[in-house]
């Protein structure tokens, strides 16, 4: 699938994530998405940018618009060498955390996404990628 | 340090958010806020959401997390302004920010506010 753009974030601290909101929402904007996509796409990025800072030590942030005949998408990878999830159909489900939080992340970011892909393997680290359609 | 200005109105206190908040910031605003409850016997708190362009899972614990210890220090929290589109998004969330009382718009929040705290004193009345 032809990948128009692409650019790389890196995610090192709290204000970063702050940075990465602001990323996505423009680009959700230039890629003509509505403003009730826009703020999907931006909250997904909010919750898998926190995780890749708060669990993942840090990482990158790939953002890529896509092209597939008429449609335009816009596509997220999160990525970091963290220490992995070790059982992601645990991880992903509501209300699951370790860390005391509501367990929503990645379950909510997966809900507002059309797609979602997630590898992750104990002690290499973890990638998730999210598209969402226009 | 970079903090959210919290205004005293009375026995209110009434917190704007307008800029996008990284997660210490919140946390600071959350510590400010139980402080400031205490330290001015506050007895409603009301918090304008109406910039905010996004209210993810830790934005939204936060709010629940001020109702909750607003409620313990006798005083009750209303949450104002929030976007159509950010209230749509958090449903798919699957943030049901449970104990959050939400209002319209500040009017609205501060008329929610009165009542509830005119019913209270009747009932502190009431029991006495
Ligand atoms: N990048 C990652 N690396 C390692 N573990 C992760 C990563 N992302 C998520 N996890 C694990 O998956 C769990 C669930 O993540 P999720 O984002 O759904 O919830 P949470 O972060 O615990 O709480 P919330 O996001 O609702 O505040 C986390 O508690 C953590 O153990
Ligand atoms: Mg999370």
């Amino acid at each position: 699938m032809p990948v128009l753009l692409s650019e790389e974030h890196q995610i090192r601290q709290p204000e970063d994530v702050v940075l990465v909101r602001q990323a996505v929402r423009q680009k959700a904007v230039e890629l003509g998405f509505n403003l009730v996509d826009q703020t999907k796409l931006v909250t997904a990025a909010s919750e898998l940018a926190r995780n890749t800072l708060q669990y993942g030590g840090g990482g990158t942030l790939r953002l890529e618009s896509l092209v597939d005949g008429l449609r335009r998408g816009l596509r997220l990878t999160f990525a970091d060498e963290g220490p992995g999830i070790a059982d992601i159909e645990q991880a992903m489900r509501d209300g699951f955390s370790t860390a005391g939080g509501l367990g929503l992340g990645l379950s909510g970011a997966r809900r507002l996404s059309n797609e979602f892909h997630i590898d992750s393997r104990p002690g290499e680290g973890t990638r998730i990628s999210i598209t969402r359609w226009r | 340090m970079e903090r959210i200005p919290i205004l005293k109105m009375g026995e209110y206190l009434l917190v704007t958010i307008q800029v996008d908040m990284h997660d210490r910031l919140a946390m600071t605003l959350q510590d400010d806020l139980t402080a400031k409850i205490v330290a001015a016997r506050a007895r409603g708190v009301l918090i304008d959401i109406s910039a905010l362009e996004i209210v993810d899972s830790f934005i939204g614990r936060m709010l629940a997390d001020i109702a909750g210890m607003s409620r313990v220090l006798d005083a009750e929290t209303v949450v104002v302004g929030m976007r159509p589109a950010v209230a749509i998004t958090l449903v798919e969330l699957g943030l049901s920010l449970t104990g959050v009382r939400t209002a319209l718009n500040v009017e609205r929040g501060m008329e929610l506010l009165r009542r509830r705290i005119a019913g209270r004193n009747e009932d502190d009345a009431g029991s006495a």
